[in-house]
């Protein structure tokens, strides 16, 4: 065991470190999730790449530096501290890339990977259907095979900004005849296309940060399944893994959010009690605690074990923290914890508010946390499924 | 940064696992409680054989010189044990102090036996007079006053008390401060005696999480082999999520430990700020876990029929001891706010 970081992860720091703080935008962007403040943000993706930081993990050829598992975190760590902007191309880069590394053809990679990390090209998932959320194998949209390619049908919802997106991946029945995780195949595909139409969805925030997705007929090209076909269910667990585990929520963000809250608490001392403090105590720590298990798990990977189902702790852990952290903040702001970034007397511009309804997102999406318990129970501790 | 123990590390470990598996029974535990120690002095005489109770001591004085780091796992499997006696004592704080800060008579007499296990040392801290363990142990060191003092536990006054853990023994010390019993005055007691207060709440955070591996284990096997409604009461969500909110706050406990194991061990910057969140979390995930061990084992559980009672009660004392969570908790606001 080593805790301390080598003199290259350090050197990586500290170059990280003087990029961010030289080229992080000063003023804060309008909402990621909002039309306008998409398009702002994908100017801070363009610029993020062009000096390779938009994917530190990847290979060069794609646009990234090689960086290990250990730097990448130091890169969020480093990201997170000085508040630069959200990443828009998130179900991108670390949800759909990391599958694209494990199923991907070399013609997909290099086609899709660098406009992906530059933000030219934008990704939204596609999971969700209306009648298929928790129980995602009952969805219904399928594919039926064509000349040079297959036709989609069928209904999406709560895709991810996929009102600004140009693309999104999902799963759809390739054949009839077989049920349930069986038959199906995982397909990239354009949202702006014909017979693709796209409608917003506001969130409980407000912004127009979901959307539904209706397909009709629409054609996609044979080289846009990911994996083989029928057998795409495998292929999306790689997706859901990445987003559960680490590549999603990782420490920095959390670890900037608790000195963020240490910071508010000092400003509002006076009338704090003890019951607060102990809560402000709590949420450092759970962050600290949530680094350290999550150096755990990279030397893991870094070493070559499979994760798999462990990474339904972090997303139950983080998630959970997520909201807690925030209904800390809250409390301390009292009652004008009610104003938003509209009003001029609210406290950091209205931000624990708008965190707090973000992060009562986290139990709900990537697999609800009923079912990372679920998995949890029956494929660490083995209990019996029925 | 490589968080992960060593070959040699887990080696150990699985040398202590084996050798308690053996000879550390749920009935050697029961026979504790009932005062009959024999088995148990017989697995702390095996486990001294493996070297693991002198191992902090120096190699002159019989020992492996191994650090805190070292000590975690062979603890952790002391804890899933339930394993009786002052190990967390005499070899994570005694020997130390012992080789620190005893005389050369006192060194002389005391350490070698210490390390080959025939001395069972026992510590108290300044206002600290409750000691488990202290009728049955040999040694005695103690803080006072801002001294150190080792005597044996014959000329020591040990006031039985009793403990809700049958097998802690716990007495209550007092002795007189002669000056015969006075470890080196030439080293920085209270600093020793500072870093031996460390050494304790990081030994029993170890071993906490220890008893949380045991106490969820016997959980998940009793879910799986009890049938009601035609089907295992494991097959229940209600269940389930218990169990699965248990394995969350014993997996987030561990790496905190072991961090706090390699801070104390590398003398790390404010690893007393680690040893505290190793304390709380290692503590409330005993606690947690033994609730729900004892909610889905249902009244077989509320026995003492049952052994999960001896790992329970185990673990709420250990919970408490060398610093419950408010008094962690007040250590890490100090540095965070």
């Amino acid at each position: 065991m080593d805790l301390n970081f080598t003199d290259s992860e350090n050197a990586f720091r500290r170059e990280c470190r003087s990029w961010l703080e030289a080229n992080v935008p000063s003023q804060r962007l309008p909402s990621g999730d909002t039309k306008e403040g998409f398009a702002l943000h994908l100017n801070w993706e363009n610029k993020l790449f062009d000096a390779g930081w938009a994917a530190v993990s990847w290979p060069k050829e794609y646009g990234g530096r090689e960086a290990t598992l250990f730097e990448w975190l130091i890169f969020e760590e480093e990201y997170y501290r000085v508040g630069a902007p959200s990443r828009v191309t998130q179900n991108g880069i670390f949800l759909l890339a990391p599958t694209l590394f494990e199923f991907g053809t070399d013609e997909q990679k290099s086609r899709i990977l660098r406009p992906m990390a530059r933000g030219d090209v934008t990704w939204g998932q596609a999971w969700s259907e209306p009648n298929a959320g928790s129980d995602l194998a009952s969805l219904k949209s399928t594919a039926r095979r064509v000349e040079g390619g297959w036709r989609l049908t069928g209904q999406k919802t709560w895709s991810t900004r996929a009102a600004f997106c140009d693309m999104a991946y999902g799963l759809f029945r390739t054949d009839p005849d077989q049920a349930r995780h069986r038959g199906l195949t995982y397909f990239m595909f354009p949202l702006r296309a014909e017979g693709v139409t796209v409608r917003g969805v506001d969130r409980l925030d407000g912004d127009e940060g979901f959307a539904e997705i209706f397909l009709d007929d629409v054609f996609v090209p044979e080289t846009e399944i990911l994996g083989e076909v029928h057998h795409g269910w495998k292929v999306a667990m790689a997706t859901t893994s990445s987003e559960r585990g680490l590549s999603l929520r990782s420490p920095g963000r959390f670890m900037a959010i608790a000195s963020r809250l240490v910071n508010l608490y000092h400003r509002f001392r006076d009338r704090s009690d003890p019951v607060l403090r102990d809560q402000v105590i709590q949420a450092w720590m759970d962050a600290q605690v949530y680094r350290w298990f999550t150096y755990q798990t990279v030397t893991r990977m870094a070493e070559g074990e499979e994760i798999g189902p462990d990474s339904s702790m972090n997303k139950v852990f983080w998630s959970e923290m997520d909201v807690r952290t925030h209904e800390t903040a809250l409390a301390i702001i009292g009652d004008a914890l009610e104003l938003d970034e509209a009003s001029p007397s609210a406290v950091d511009a209205g931000d624990w508010m708008r965190g707090f309804q973000f992060a009562l997102a986290g139990p709900i999406y990537a697999g609800t946390n009923e079912i990372q318990r679920n998995i949890i129970a029956e494929r660490v501790l083995g209990l019996p499924r029925k | 940064m490589r968080f992960a123990f060593t070959d040699d590390q887990k080696m150990l470990r699985d040398t202590v696992r084996d050798v308690l598996r053996r000879e550390c029974s749920p009935e050697v535990v029961r026979d504790a409680w009932e005062g009959k120690t024999e088995g148990a002095r017989s697995a702390w005489n095996t486990l001294a054989q493996t070297g693991l109770i002198g191992m902090t001591a120096s190699e002159g004085a019989g020992g492996m010189s191994m650090s805190e780091l070292d000590l975690l796992l062979p603890l952790e499997e002391t804890g899933y044990a339930a394993m009786p006696g002052p190990i967390v004592d005499t070899a994570a704080v005694g020997i130390p102090l012992l080789e620190a800060a005893g005389t050369d008579a006192q060194r002389e007499r005391w350490l070698g036996l210490a390390a080959a296990g025939e001395a069972r040392i026992v510590v108290s801290f300044e206002d600290r007079e409750m000691v488990p363990h202290a009728a049955s142990a040999d040694i005695l060191i103690a803080e006072r006053g801002g001294a150190g003092y080792c005597l044996p536990i014959d000329e020591v006054s040990v006031v039985p008390e009793r403990s809700v853990d049958r097998t802690r023994e716990v007495g209550k010390v007092a002795f007189e401060p002669s000056p015969s019993y006075r470890m080196r005055e030439d080293v920085n007691t209270v600093a020793l005696f500072a870093l031996g207060r460390e050494r304790a709440a990081l030994a029993t955070a170890a071993q906490l999480v220890g008893l949380s591996r045991r106490m969820l284990d016997m959980a998940v096997q009793y879910a799986k082999d009890r049938e009601q409604f035609g089907k295992p009461i494991g097959a229940q969500q209600a269940i389930k999520h218990r169990l699965a909110n248990a394995l969350i706050e014993q997996e987030f406990a561990r790496p905190t430990v072991y961090r706090a194991g390699w801070s104390l061990a590398t003398g790390a910057r404010d690893a007393e700020v680690d040893v505290s969140l190793a304390k709380i979390y290692a503590g409330q995930a005993a606690k947690f876990v033994a609730k729900q061990a004892l909610q889905v084992h249902g009244a077989i559980g509320y026995t003492i029929e049952c052994d999960l009672h001896m790992w329970m009660k185990r673990a709420w004392a250990l919970a408490a001891a060398h610093g419950d969570a408010a008094h962690h908790r007040e250590r890490v606001g100090r540095h965070v706010l």
